[in-house]
């Protein structure tokens, strides 16, 4: 009987090596899918096992975490002032998994980052308990205090730019909403609440969505026909007659405003001149109106670091299509984070930082793992241009439309430029309020702002005009950027 | 003058006993599960866990009184065995004890039970059980080949005890399994002794008609064909065991049935023209269940792709749950009382306590407890390799293989190498009837290694010798 007894000892083994190469299968070749996939809930569990970093503005927390006394989850994800910040930390979520900083940077907070290993190795030995690091924003409170309430109960958004560095100071976006509500492991009604709200609150219209830009495009137009050289001195008038023919269409260019025949450029920003502008595009052409659109971050995602949408100007348009995409009509879209780069480069006397929002990564020793520094984009206006267009949005704001955007500030020149985007099938909807501006001193520029009002509640069609809905927001947030600076 | 030659010259030298080899395994045995308790005190608490004295002595305890019987009742055992099989024992209660400081794993209880008792304190009685269960091998079966006797007793015994769960009143389904019987109180799973049983009842039969199973055959096709009233317990056998997978949903039974069936076989007869039949029996029985019986049929989807079914099978999001356990171990594991395997929830240690050696141990952990089995087995072989009676020989081969089988459905079924069956790792898992059944199991392959190692006794005085005398005149 020994021979076949052998024979199954054999059989006994391999059953034995059988496992254990399936073991070396699944804990060897196939631990880091396991480990990392989706349905794995030691993901969550870790990110929230320990007390989370925070994000930081003005050198206080916006965020907190709480021990939560779950069995899954420990601590919880706290806002301070949720509504109003979401915009800038996104969420974190014991269910949902996270977006924007929260997400981008869940190594510093969760405490996970290879950055840190020396820190959790060293607390290995010291006994400390593990701890995230933190997200330093380069964002003002103040700023964004005054962007939050001034858009109020509106539809909205309005982004803050340091011209010089490209520093983002506020990052605001209506209807809202609180992510402190959707942190916890029980908050299914409120997600759902959130999901499919009819106001899209958890929407980032700052960054992620795209308007008609309308009038505050034609700034990009001027700039175009500036660096061009088809306008060299802003004050000549420009041969433009009033009723001025689309080109491919009959129909003439209308305009909403006065003396708009033969106006000069910086007439014609003044007081938004339609045909002007179309024409001047048409002048410069599709294709440098590209180039311009570009230069100033057209067709292109950003990341600052949170992605942007990308803003369109349709490079492809026909004549017709380009004269009316110069006055911000056809196919032209952008973010409101777009056009406050437009506004922070032509007060930054032409130059474009590459807009940010993070400032530096800390160790929860508070040692800086990271310092972002300003880096420049592009040079879409040489410095001359840039000072005849800051000229320009200067008497826009000081005798034309937007009036209301003026800080009255001893030595603070503001410039500006409204916009009245219209929108829907035959334009039927009530049109976006836009408003774009910068305040400079005799030290350079230190805020530039955009800023847009989706169909305002209660406020009659006649009211909608850039100057009188965005242009107060614009300057509040301006004065709080100046006051804040001393 | 006469010369008388004594024909026994050949004196009886004192083959090593290899006790003393036993104990110090024994220490280790010990040792091991005491250091990794108190690994889990420091990992979950941060402090030296209060139960450790207690816990440690217990088994120390529990191993001495074993040995000291072995060293009494069989001292020529093999060595490994007892310390392998305390080794497991002990790391179970181990693990089991950290399950139960699972916060997650309390609150469901709380949820679901309005209360939560602690798993590890059963556990320890259940071990203290399974030694006395020992004990009693050793004490009352001096010989194996006293088993013989029961041959067909066995066989009455194992079918009543397999079909008891199926007895309204005293059967009791869990998640779909019927392998449970309540016995005051306590919950009884009758499988784990019919393998012991049956064990027996094929030995003692094999032994008895291996020569008709052998020989009594046509050849056909290169095979030799057993005639029909030699296939009759083949069959019968078959048909249990497909009884059992059909009335009892387990799978994992009725394949360690008759595949301990299908090895003593072989083993009995050399022939391989049964391992073919076998084979195909048990093929075409599996597809035929699974094609009927849903409980086998979404037991099979959750092994060919857990992760696409776990959205709406409970089974599939378990397989999964399991699976992510052995992932995040990795290589080294997450070390004892740190990983998440309670995730898994339900049956976290017993069915699935396998995934937590996986998690907290890592590759490396599993790996060890894989040899650990797979040496269990090898000295079950060689026991059965040494024994001198062809009895003593079919049981321990009937074991070790019944063994193995266990260890590769289980093992296998949890790391989804095969189908997930409702079986539970020897020793390691929580549950009475398995470690004492287990415990059981050791003791007769100790008893049989005993005999099968113990010096052959010295012939007898030749009577002759004296009376047959070269006279020369």
């Amino acid at each position: 009987m020994n021979k076949p007894l052998r024979r199954v000892a054999i059989f006994c083994g391999l059953l034995i090596l059988a496992l254990l190469l399936r073991d070396n299968w699944l804990q060897f070749v196939r631990a880091d899918e396991l480990n990392s996939h989706a349905d794995n809930k030691r993901v969550q569990i870790e990110r929230y096992a320990t007390e989370r970093g925070n994000i930081i503005v003005d050198g206080k927390p916006i965020t907190g975490s709480v021990d939560s006394g779950g069995t899954y989850y420990k601590y919880k994800r706290t806002y301070v002032n949720g509504p109003m910040w979401a915009p800038v930390t996104g969420y974190a979520s014991q269910v949902y998994d996270a977006n924007q900083i929260e997400k981008l940077e869940d190594g510093i907070l969760t405490g996970n980052d290879d950055r840190l290993f020396f820190d959790r190795t060293l607390a290995m030995f010291t006994g400390e308990k593990k701890k995230g690091g933190d997200v330093v924003t380069t964002l003002n409170g103040a700023a964004q205090k005054a962007a939050f309430e001034g858009l109020g109960g509106n539809t909205g958004a309005v982004v803050a730019i340091e011209p010089s560095t490209g520093k983002i100071l506020a990052l605001a976006s209506t209807p809202s909403y609180d992510p402190s509500t959707i942190a916890g492991s029980d908050d299914e009604k409120a997600w759902v609440a959130l999901d499919t709200s009819k106001e899209k609150p958890m929407l980032n219209r700052a960054l992620r969505e795209i308007y008609p830009p309308g009038s505050v495009f034609k700034v990009v137009t001027a700039a175009a026909a500036l660096e061009s050289g088809k306008v060299k001195d802003i004050d000549a008038p420009t041969d433009t007659p009033e009723g001025w023919k689309i080109p491919l269409s009959t129909v003439p260019m209308v305009n909403h405003a006065g003396g708009c025949a033969n106006a000069s450029i910086n007439e014609a920003l003044r007081v938004s001149c339609n045909s002007v502008f179309a024409k001047l595009g048409d002048d410069v052409g599709v294709e440098k109106m590209n180039e311009m659109a570009e230069k100033f971050g057209f067709n292109a995602e950003q990341f600052v670091p949170v992605r942007s949408a990308a803003s369109v100007y349709d490079k492809k348009a026909d004549r017709g299509g380009n004269a009316l995409s110069s006055i911000g009509q056809f196919n032209t879209a952008t973010t409101p984070l777009q056009m406050a780069m437009v506004a922070a480069a032509i007060a930054n006397d032409g130059k474009l930082m590459k807009p940010y929002m993070i400032d530096q990564l800390r160790a929860p020793n508070l040692d800086v793992i990271k310092q972002n520094e300003p880096e420049q984009m592009s040079q879409p206006v040489s410095p001359e241009n840039a000072q005849k267009l800051q000229a320009m949005m200067e008497n826009v704001v000081s005798r034309g439309t937007g009036g209301k955007a003026d800080v009255n500030m001893d030595g603070v020149k503001v410039g500006g430029k409204t916009g009245t985007a219209q929108h829907g099938e035959k334009n039927a909807k009530r049109p976006y309020a836009w408003f774009i501006s910068y305040a400079k001193t005799d030290q350079g520029s230190p805020v530039a702002v955009a800023v847009i009002v989706e169909d305002a509640e209660g406020v009659g069609r006649e009211d909608i005009s850039g100057g009188g809905l965005a242009g107060p927001i614009a300057k509040s947030v301006m004065k709080a950027v100046l006051k804040s600076r001393g | 003058m006469s010369v008388v030659t004594n024909t026994t010259t050949i004196g009886a030298i004192e083959a090593p006993s290899r006790r003393n080899t036993e104990l110090a395994l024994l220490g280790f045995a010990v040792a091991i599960p005491v250091f990794a308790y108190l690994n889990v005190g420091l990992a979950i608490d941060g402090e030296v866990p209060s139960g450790m004295l207690g816990y440690g002595l217990g088994l120390a305890l529990l191993a001495t009184v074993a040995h000291l019987v072995v060293r009494k009742w069989a001292p020529y055992a093999d060595p490994l065995l007892l310390p392998l099989a305390t080794l497991l024992n002990g790391m179970g209660l181990v693990l089991i004890w950290r399950l139960d400081q699972s916060p997650r794993l309390i609150a469901t209880s709380m949820r679901l039970y309005k209360s939560f008792s602690p798993d590890a304190p059963s556990q320890m009685m259940y071990s203290a059980i399974g030694i006395a269960m020992l004990v009693a091998v050793l004490l009352l079966l001096k010989d194996h080949r006293v088993l013989q006797r029961y041959t067909y007793i066995s066989m009455v015994a194992a079918l009543v005890l397999l079909l008891l769960p199926l007895v309204p009143g005293l059967g009791s389904a869990v998640y779909g399994a019927k392998i449970w019987i309540n016995v005051a109180g306590f919950s009884i799973q009758p499988g784990e002794f019919a393998k012991i049983v049956l064990a027996v009842f094929f030995s003692g039969y094999l032994m008895v008609k291996r020569d008709a199973l052998a020989l009594a055959s046509r050849r056909f096709m290169g095979l030799y064909l057993p005639r029909g009233r030699d296939l009759g317990p083949i069959l019968t056998i078959w048909a249990v065991s497909l009884l059992i997978l059909i009335f009892e949903n387990d799978l994992g039974t009725s394949l360690l049935f008759f595949g301990m069936f299908v090895i003593m076989l072989y083993v009995a007869t050399e022939r391989t023209s049964w391992i073919v039949m076998g084979l195909l029996m048990s093929v075409a029985g599996a597809v035929g269940v699974a094609s009927f019986a849903g409980h086998v049929q979404a037991r099979v989807d959750a092994w060919a792709d857990p992760f696409a079914c776990a959205k709406d099978v409970a089974a599939c999001d378990q397989m999964t749950e399991v699976l992510m356990s052995f992932g995040s171990g990795g290589i080294l594991g997450t070390g004892l009382g740190q990983g998440n395997s309670d995730l898994i929830g339900f049956a976290a240690n017993s069915d699935f306590i396998f995934a937590t050696v996986g998690e907290e141990l890592g590759l490396a952990g599993v790996m060890v407890f894989l040899l650990l089995y797979g040496l269990i087995v090898e000295r079950g072989i060689r026991t059965s390799l040494a024994a001198r009676d062809p009895f003593g020989k079919l049981l321990a081969m009937g074991l070790s293989g019944a063994f193995a089988l266990q260890i590769f459905v289980v093992a296998g079924g949890v790391m989804g190498l095969i189908p997930l069956t409702g079986m539970t790792m020897p020793f390691l898992a929580y549950g009475g009837s398995s470690v004492i059944a287990n415990w059981a199991l050791i003791g007769i392959l100790i008893r049989i290694s005993d005999t099968a190692r113990r010096p052959a006794p010295s012939p007898a005085p030749n009577p002759d010798a004296e009376m047959t005398q070269v006279v020369r005149p």
